[in-house]
């Protein structure tokens, strides 16, 4: 029995094991053919026609667009979601830590379609004339270029950037809380005891204990932005000739909202071209999440 | 000649009075410049009181406090910015869902609805989302149970480093990859076709590393005294973990189940490269294409037909509804838990 109880857990583990790797290996079979027939090269070629005769895809613009949204999401929703994360683990009143905790983990928890569908019904319309005012004043910052004349604002990156904002905002907001809430009360005390404002203490005695935690909880949220797909494919209206400019109202694509909105049309090198994309996104996001996990690994065994 | 003791502090009340100053400068502004809207006007507003707070404490208490009040004031605004999309989705999605969430809504299919039909429902998704999360949950639960009794309890070589490796690879996966990998490996690799189980799969492959994390956590924390007691009683080691270990991390491991369960039932990128969506009811979640919950959502949403944006937020505000019911009996399960877990 001893020895059966034991085989059986182990024969589980090991099937954990063995589904992952024959999932990847079947995952790189069916992209392989859909590669060789392309006639354009898979890492440069900015547009999407697999099933087109001959057949052209490659994912350059695609990753582009990945990346942009996800960092732009990053740049709106770290601030906040630090300042949150200090709130509940410095300044809150005890009483307010547990219901603030539930509340950031119930914004995790809305379903992403509802965030699209949200952020096309209710944000859009009503993001129009600050994406027409960043368009008209703020052309200089990087990536917020239009052409005059070109349609601004809309379904644009941007508007898909601020969705995914939101949607990353609790992820980084409660693991930061969760480093934050590690720093010994003792250090802040011993700040504060030298005469340090609170502010003080935080820079002193909080910030440099946990800044490898936050930087992974920043690079977890990144893995999410990444992957995200339905918000996405919904709030953003695809263009045929990706761009990055944020601001453009046909903008640019994701990887994984090209998966969604290309699969139902798509024929056998179709999808055999959106499991290549697919692959892609896997190891953009493994990268990432390994990264954060070790960050995150290195610091609590140093803790 | 005085001595002060005491740095000079603004008094009690200035916070409220510039408060006062920066509303009356906010009503200023925008009756002198183009109207901005509420939330510009909001913005403006509390621009303004950090600004003349932090000057004014500048002033008179000096840089260092001017700074502290002014980390303040952006911190409570950081936490206005965090809530206030929460409010905004649950609440629009209650305006928009709640009148068509009717009795009528829940127990209809979309069978036999043309594009210019207003009626129609959500039941066949109801149901494809029950036997999708179901099947996950059969899945996913004595498998991860099993594989965090093996890494915890038995785990020491090779093998439990790698599936530890594994398990945290896979909480990284994005629900569409998980989707994909689940099209290529059952759906065109084994020929299965489209069906709920195909989505049943990807859904447990995004609840088991939730589900073994958690079960991992919960079973270290319990204490080795429980086990050793157990042993000293001349009781075997399996039946110590069934009967002993297990029981006593039971809730927490419930909570980390329930709160796997609450995210997969919302997603909706894996159903749709798995049961790809189907208009009538379909019972046998084995063969055939299925609807779900999320994939009905993102449907209608995208869909042009009429009426259909109205089903969306209807099924939209179901769905919350489902997932927050999940969530709450989740945290409720928390608070019976006796080893002070955290997740």
């Amino acid at each position: 029995m001893e020895a059966a109880f034991r085989g059986g857990t182990a024969a589980s583990a090991t099937l954990v094991f063995v589904v992952i790797v024959a999932i990847a290996a079947f995952l790189v079979h069916k992209a392989v053919p859909a590669l060789d027939g392309n006639s354009a090269s898979f890492l440069t070629e900015r547009q999407w026609l697999p099933d087109r005769e001959p057949s052209r895809f490659g994912i350059a613009a695609l990753v582009a667009g990945t990346i942009v949204t996800s960092v732009a999401a990053l740049v709106l929703a770290v601030p906040v979601a630090l300042g949150v994360a200090l709130f509940v683990s410095e300044y809150a009143p005890p009483r307010l830590k547990a219901p603030l905790g539930y509340v950031t983990d119930l914004l995790a928890a809305v379903p992403s379609v509802v965030y699209g569908l949200w952020g096309v019904f209710f944000l859009v319309p009503r993001m129009q004339k600050l994406q027409e005012f960043l368009a008209a004043h703020l052309s200089w910052v990087p990536f917020f270029r239009v052409t005059p004349g070109e349609p601004v604002g809309g379904r644009s990156l941007f508007a898909a950037s601020v969705v995914l904002a939101i949607m990353v905002l609790p992820i980084v907001a409660a693991i930061s809380r969760e480093v934050f809430v590690q720093v010994p009360q003792s250090h802040r005390e011993a700040a504060l005891a030298l005469g340090a404002t609170k502010l003080e203490a935080i820079r002193i005695a909080v910030l440099p204990a946990s800044r490898p935690g936050v930087v992974s909880a920043i690079m977890l949220g990144l893995g999410r932005a990444l992957g995200e797909t339905i918000a996405v494919a919904l709030v953003l209206s695809a263009a045929f000739t990706p761009s990055l400019r944020l601001l453009r109202a046909e903008g640019g694509n994701t990887i994984a909202a090209n998966i969604a909105t290309k699969f139902g049309e798509a024929g056998v090198p179709g999808r055999g071209a959106l499991i290549a994309s697919g692959l892609v996104l896997f190891a953009i996001t493994l990268v990432v999440n390994v990264v954060a996990r070790a960050i995150l690994f290195r610091n609590r065994r140093a803790a | 000649m005085t001595v002060r003791l005491a740095a000079p502090t603004l008094p009690r009340w200035a916070p409220v009075a510039l408060g006062g100053a920066a509303a009356a400068l906010t009503a200023l502004l925008v009756a002198l410049t183009p109207a901005q809207g509420r939330a510009g006007t909001l913005v403006v507003f509390l621009a303004g009181y950090a600004a003349v707070l932090t000057v004014a404490s500048y002033a008179v208490e000096g840089r260092r406090r001017a700074a502290d009040r002014l980390a303040r004031v952006l911190i409570a605004g950081a936490v206005g910015a965090a809530l206030t999309p929460l409010v905004l989705v649950l609440g629009y999605t209650v305006a928009r869902g709640a009148k068509g969430l009717t009795g009528y809504f829940l127990y209809h299919s979309m069978r036999g609805i043309g594009p210019l039909d207003t009626h129609g429902g959500i039941y066949h998704s109801l149901l494809g989302t029950l036997e999708q999360v179901g099947l996950a949950i059969a899945l996913a639960v004595p498998l991860g149970l099993l594989t965090a009794v093996y890494i915890t309890e038995f785990g020491r070589g090779r093998l439990a480093a790698a599936v530890r490796f594994v398990v945290d690879v896979m909480t990284g996966i994005p629900s569409i990859v998980s989707g994909l990998f689940v099209l290529a490996f059952w759906v065109i690799g084994l020929g299965q076709g489209f069906s709920g189980f195909a989505a049943s799969i990807s859904l447990a492959i995004l609840m088991l590393p939730v589900v073994v994390r958690s079960a991992e956590e919960m079973i270290r924390l319990v204490p080795d005294s429980l086990r050793e007691a157990s042993y000293a009683l001349g009781v075997p080691r399996w039946k110590t973990v069934t009967s002993v270990v297990l029981p006593t991390a039971s809730a927490g491991i419930t909570t980390g189940v329930m709160l796997a369960v609450a995210r997969v039932t919302g997603e909706t990128a894996p159903l749709l490269l798995t049961a790809f969506g189907f208009d009538s009811i379909r019972r046998n979640p084995f063969k055939g294409p299925q609807s779900g919950l999320p994939l009905y959502v993102f449907d209608q949403a995208t869909s042009s037909a009429r009426g259909a944006v109205d089903r969306a937020w209807a099924a939209a505000l179901a769905l919350i509804l489902v997932v927050v019911l999940l969530y709450v009996a989740a945290r409720l399960v928390t608070r019976r838990n006796r080893l002070g877990g955290t997740s």
